[in-house]
């Protein structure tokens, strides 16, 4: 049973966010459970945020991978309570986003508040290192990141913004 | 054709090219039509509310989303199309709720379980005007960036506290969609205030516009905060958030943000209403014709 379970885990760690290929759903932190109840399998995952097209997907191939490898009725259940956070997202998670050129998000920090034209935590250039950085947008190319530049080397970046 | 909802449509029927070029789309025609049937009966309050707020989250989505590859600059269209996808994703967790209240209440009343199902896909695309139940500011046109941001700006300022309630209401499934949209809405409520005040206290030209947009959807702002049959109903039972309690939040915080943006809040209007209980503005059939079309003529047809 045990290692049923570790033999799942182990094939989830292959199963890519679609939308940011680098990390898989065990790295992110959606997968919240493993019930195996002698021949059937339920995996519970829970979106990053309410709209993430990448759910659909994510949940037909942890099916597929599964079922590649044997294990047959499959159920994924989607659950919304506790909310994701960028808590649950591994250390090594976070080194493989720097690494593909977006800013991992920053260790526990207060998410974002309703303050008005806030100063904006320091965020740490992916390719260049440098703190002085700026927010260009909250919002960006998917809705778990932000927008930013650096001031030191011009480049804009992703950042995995706190949630 | 009198339709009434909720349109039960078989799951993944198969249409012939004859049936879908016939005038008369004989199998889109709803099972019951007699509103004493037990179908249409069987709309509890718990289902008119979590499709109050599917069809508020759906019909702002939309609206926003109208901006897309249009916005003003590349990172704003980023940012408004944004929001439209948390709200489109807020309104899909609402109405699969809704689709299951449905389905049991169906279940029950009628036992035939097999051969017809509500679904999130048939809840938003083929109902018609009067069966939604958003606020009427949600449906108004998309406007200028002014009106959006502002219009957004008076939702988000209403659903964060809300959804602060929510959470910690006895209906687990609609706690945990507030929870879980919580995070977002404090977002789209600290970009949309900003945006308001950048207009506001921007040139002349942002301020007119604002201002425009100010007195155009003052009225609409009333139905935020007062409460539907459903909602008093609900509320007794622990279920619904009483709007009374979050309107003093909400008005204060507008307050706060207009006087930021050195505008007036505008006094002595009479409030429009009705979008809650299914009585609308012309723009909504509008926007319907646009979403639903493709389902409308293809029930059931996927990606």
């Amino acid at each position: 049973m045990n290692s049923d379970k570790q033999q799942i885990l182990a094939l989830l760690e292959q199963v890519p966010d679609p939308e940011v290929p680098v990390l898989s759903v065990i790295d992110l932190g959606i997968v919240r459970d493993i019930k195996i109840d002698e021949d059937k399998i339920e995996v519970v995952i829970t979106p990053t945020y309410s709209g993430c097209p990448a759910m659909d997907v994510i949940s037909m191939e942890i099916k597929m991978i599964l079922l590649e490898h044997g294990f047959k009725k499959i159920t994924v259940t989607t659950i919304l309570s506790p909310a994701w956070t960028t808590d649950w997202m591994s250390e090594a998670g976070k080194e493989k986003l720097r690494a593909y050129g977006i800013a991992p998000p920053n260790p526990t920090r207060p998410v974002c508040d309703t303050r008005l034209f806030a100063e904006e935590e320091a965020v740490q250039c992916p390719h260049c290192q440098s703190y002085n950085t700026r927010v260009v947008s909250q919002f960006g190319s998917t809705a778990c990141k932000a927008l930013y530049q650096c001031n030191d080397c011009l480049e804009p970046f992703d950042y995995f913004k706190c949630h | 054709m009198k339709m009434q909802w909720p349109y039960l449509i078989p799951e993944k029927k198969i249409y012939t090219m004859t049936e879908l070029q016939s005038t008369n789309h004989s199998t889109d025609q709803p099972v019951n039509q007699s509103p004493n049937h037990p179908i249409n009966q069987s709309i509890t309050p718990l289902i008119s509310y979590a499709l109050h707020l599917a069809d508020n989250a759906l019909l702002l989505g939309q609206r926003n989303a109208e901006w897309t590859g249009h916005g003003p600059i590349l990172e704003q269209d980023i940012a408004i199309s944004n929001i439209a996808l948390d709200l489109i994703g807020q309104a899909r967790n609402f109405y699969q709720y809704a689709a299951q209240l449905t389905n049991l209440s169906i279940n029950q009343s009628v036992n035939n379980s097999t051969a017809l199902t509500t679904t999130e896909n048939t809840l938003a695309y083929m109902r018609d005007a009067k069966d939604f139940r958003n606020c009427l500011l949600v449906e108004l046109e998309k406007g200028d960036w002014a009106v959006t941001v502002l219009r957004q700006f008076f939702f988000s300022n209403c659903q964060f506290y809300f959804f602060k309630e929510l959470r910690n209401r006895k209906d687990t499934t609609l706690a945990a969609i507030a929870e879980k949209s919580l995070k977002e809405v404090t977002y789209h409520l600290r970009w949309s205030a900003e945006w308001v005040i950048r207009l506001g206290d921007g040139t002349e030209e942002s301020n007119t516009r604002i201002t425009k947009a100010l007195f155009d959807l003052w009225p609409y702002t009333g139905e935020l905060t007062s409460n539907a049959v459903y909602e008093t109903i609900l509320s007794k039972e622990g279920i619904a958030v009483d709007l009374n309690l979050i309107k003093q939040q909400w008005t204060d915080k507008t307050k706060e943000v207009l006087t930021a943006a050195t505008l007036q809040l505008p006094e002595n209007y009479t409030m429009q209403n009705g979008g809650k209980e299914g009585k609308h503005t012309e723009h909504l059939g509008h926007i319907l014709t646009d979403m639903q079309y493709l389902q409308r003529t293809y029930p059931g047809a996927e990606w």
